[in-house]
């Protein structure tokens, strides 16, 4: 008989999420689906607010990527002001989504995916997290904790505070990264670069044990989509959109952000509250395509920085044209730190960032803006319609864990037909499905503007529907 | 002009006779929060938070429209007040919408600091979150609906500093709304001097200078008391 597996809630990642694995009358997988069961509203409710204040609403979306809409909105505010900010809040603004970066990916590596592999995929859950790592691998663990520190205290040195800072606004940045910020920066800058010098080093070696998480945990052709700069180098804040294909093929170049919908387009799944966006030249569901740190080094030309550069070299190394497992999301994670570290370091000596010309101030010029950058998760986009005073009227926000939507449910598909085959559902079993997720590192609080904390949920279920085992956490 | 003598928190003082209780208790350094309360302009006592006991009379009396009496024993702490105090706050919050993590005045409000000292760690009453609207249509200010709590001081400012007659109060009860000459687009005011007073005014985030993002609204109220001064006493102190 044909059964449904449920895992419900999904753990380690940002956000509540279940899995629903079907079964055939064989007990094998026919199918997965990765649903997110949360609902957030941002869009409907920022309507009717003047447009000035988007900046702090949006941010509250997310509590580990805030910097991401910050930006991403006061982009979009800059665009209907109808501005070009000065080149030190520009500066500015870089810096802060470098940190950004830098945190995100070192939350996502250490303490959310790096139990996976460096304890084992089937030591208990008990014992499989943060915690354990801090017991088998402290001195790792704690630089692990110490590099994200290092990125959060740059956003506190440009925003006042860690998290939720209205520093970015419409037309610039409110102040500048004080003295005492950059002599912080400076001093702290060759530790964060060692832990993640040794970090790549000890993923890579990681890799050697886990040649079938690379072939199993979502290896599939797909297209990516990200920012590139003018010369085709790495970007994070600005840019145009690129997409390749998975023979590192550039089939969409030099995209003006406010174009996105030349190239993205959105479809809609009856049992998740997550849209699918797919490349809308090629349609639904052929389209797929993913963003984020392995779409980023998959379609730039360099890191723009030497160390990073060299890395991504060894990286592409993994895939002939590109490079296809989700697996090495977390490898071009690290390598992306790494660039931002180098990135940090040759922005620091700049004179801009101590500038106090930082604000361009106009009035409403358009009645339409569009701001994108890239998230640690991949690009965001904020489009904002608004009414000649300034107020909302419409609003789309376009986040990364959402353009990652499909290859998430085929990858959660791959990974269960690899490992499930009759009727009980083994632990560690789980924790694969799940740790195929964890690779994108989805935040899915940002991507439903649902209320977010760590939950999964599995669920067997039969072809007539019925569920036949469950598991809860 | 004849001094009176009372006796506030227990502290013998001596005040001028027309003076209020608020005035007379400031004076002395003795605190009495207010909300609806703006130097320069005449009270109304419509906030009540500067309700105190009185000795001799069972009702509560706000302290800005009291006037001091020879004799009077003032109560302005009391277990009774601040149980009050809070509860006029909660009703505040409950009555409209003011989320201060986005407000424009986050960090410089006076609802807000007043919620923070009198412990309003929770609203016991149910949220109403009435929609209201915003009126950006100002070349040079915004006002939220949603953050005002009705003190009028804006519409006193207008009348009584500038002389322009531009806001006052339309409706009754819950439904009351400061509204721009005869309820029109405030960018349409025919009367507005666009002199700013109202924004300076204003002790929540209802009011602000367009272009404002969160926490950067903070008022220099002195000057108001400023012109008054300067108008009336022909004093132009700084």
């Amino acid at each position: 008989m044909a059964r449904r597996i449920l895992i419900d809630p999904v753990t380690r990642i940002e956000g509540h999420a279940k899995i629903t694995i079907h079964l055939d009358d064989t007990g094998n997988v026919s199918d997965a689906r990765f649903h997110v069961v949360e609902f957030r509203g941002f869009e409907k409710f920022c309507e009717g607010r003047p447009m000035w204040e988007m900046p702090s609403i949006t941010p509250r979306i997310c509590g580990i990527c805030p910097v991401s809409h910050l930006l991403a909105s006061a982009k979009a505010c800059d665009a209907i002001l109808a501005v070009r900010i000065p080149a030190a809040a520009e500066q500015l603004r870089r810096l802060m989504n470098l940190a950004q970066i830098v945190q995100s990916h070192a939350l996502s590596f250490f303490h959310l995916s790096a139990p996976d592999f460096l304890l084992g995929w089937d030591t208990p859950p008990a014992t499989r997290n943060l915690f354990g790592l801090l017991q088998t691998h402290p001195d790792l663990a704690r630089s692990g904790i110490r590099l994200r520190q290092f990125g959060q205290e740059i956003i506190g040195w440009l925003g006042g505070r860690k998290i939720h800072p209205a520093w970015a606004v419409p037309g610039g940045v409110r102040e500048p990264l004080p003295e005492e910020g950059r002599r912080h920066i400076l001093q702290n800058l060759p530790e964060a670069l060692d832990t993640t010098r040794q970090a790549i080093t000890l993923f890579r070696d990681a890799l050697r044990t886990h040649e079938r998480e690379m072939q199993v945990f979502g290896k599939f052709p797909s297209l990516f989509l990200g920012l590139a700069n003018d010369s085709g180098a790495w970007e994070h804040y600005d840019g145009f959109l690129r997409v390749v294909d998975a023979g590192g093929n550039v089939i969409a170049d030099r995209i003006r952000v406010d174009r996105y919908r030349d190239v993205i387009a959105e479809a809609v799944q009856p049992d998740s509250y997550l849209k699918s966006p797919y490349y809308r030249p090629m349609g639904f569901p052929q389209g797929i395509y993913r963003v984020g740190p392995l779409a980023r080094l998959n379609l730039c030309k360099t890191m723009g920085t030497p160390l990073a550069t060299q890395e991504l070299e060894r990286f592409r190394d993994y895939g002939p044209g590109t490079v296809t497992s989700s697996f090495l999301y977390h490898y071009a994670r690290l390598i992306e730190i790494l660039a931002c570290l180098e990135h940090i370091q040759t922005m620091i000596p700049h004179p801009d960032l101590l500038s106090h010309h930082l604000r361009a101030d106009a009035g409403i010029n358009k009645l339409e803006g569009v701001g994108a950058s890239e998230a640690p998760r991949g690009t965001l986009f904020h489009h904002y319609h608004v009414d000649q005073n300034g107020l909302i009227q419409k609003v789309n926000l376009i986040i990364a864990t959402g353009q990652n939507n499909l290859a998430m449910n085929r990858t959660v598909a791959q990974i269960a037909r690899h490992y499930i085959q009759g009727n009980t559902i083994p632990e560690p079993m789980i924790n694969r499905v799940e740790a195929g997720i964890r690779a994108y590192d989805p935040c899915l609080s940002c991507s439903t503007h649902a209320d977010g904390s760590l939950a999964l949920q599995i669920a067997l279920v039969a072809p007539d529907g019925t569920v036949l085992d469950q598991i809860h956490r | 002009m004849a001094a009176k003598t009372l006796t506030i928190d227990g502290q013998m003082i001596s005040a001028e006779e027309n003076q209020t209780v608020l005035q007379a208790a400031r004076d002395h350094d003795i605190p009495i929060p207010t909300l609806c309360h703006l130097e320069g302009v005449a009270d109304v006592g419509a906030c009540r938070l500067c309700l105190v006991e009185i000795a001799g009379t069972p009702k509560l009396l706000p302290a800005c429209v009291t006037r001091v009496a020879e004799g009077m024993v003032v109560t302005t702490n009391s277990e009774r007040l601040r149980n009050y105090r809070r509860m006029i706050l909660e009703l505040l919050f409950a009555e409209r919408n003011h989320p201060c993590a986005v407000c424009v005045s986050n960090g410089h409000c006076e609802l807000q600091a007043l919620a923070m000292n009198h412990g309003m760690d929770h609203v016991r009453f149910e949220y109403r979150h009435p929609r209201l609207e915003l009126d950006l249509s100002h070349r040079l200010f915004g006002m939220d609906h949603n953050r005002c709590i009705l003190c009028s001081r804006c519409v006193r400012v207008c009348w009584t500093i500038e002389g322009a007659g531009t806001k006052s109060v339309a409706g009754r009860g819950a439904a009351s709304r400061i509204v721009t000459d005869l309820n029109q687009p405030w960018g349409e005011s025919t009367t507005c001097t666009a002199c700013g007073k109202c924004v300076q005014s204003c002790p929540t985030g209802a009011l602000f200078y367009k272009g404002a993002t969160v926490g950067e609204m903070q008022r220099d109220r002195d000057k108001l008391e400023y012109i008054v001064t300067a108008r009336e006493k022909q004093q132009w102190i700084v």
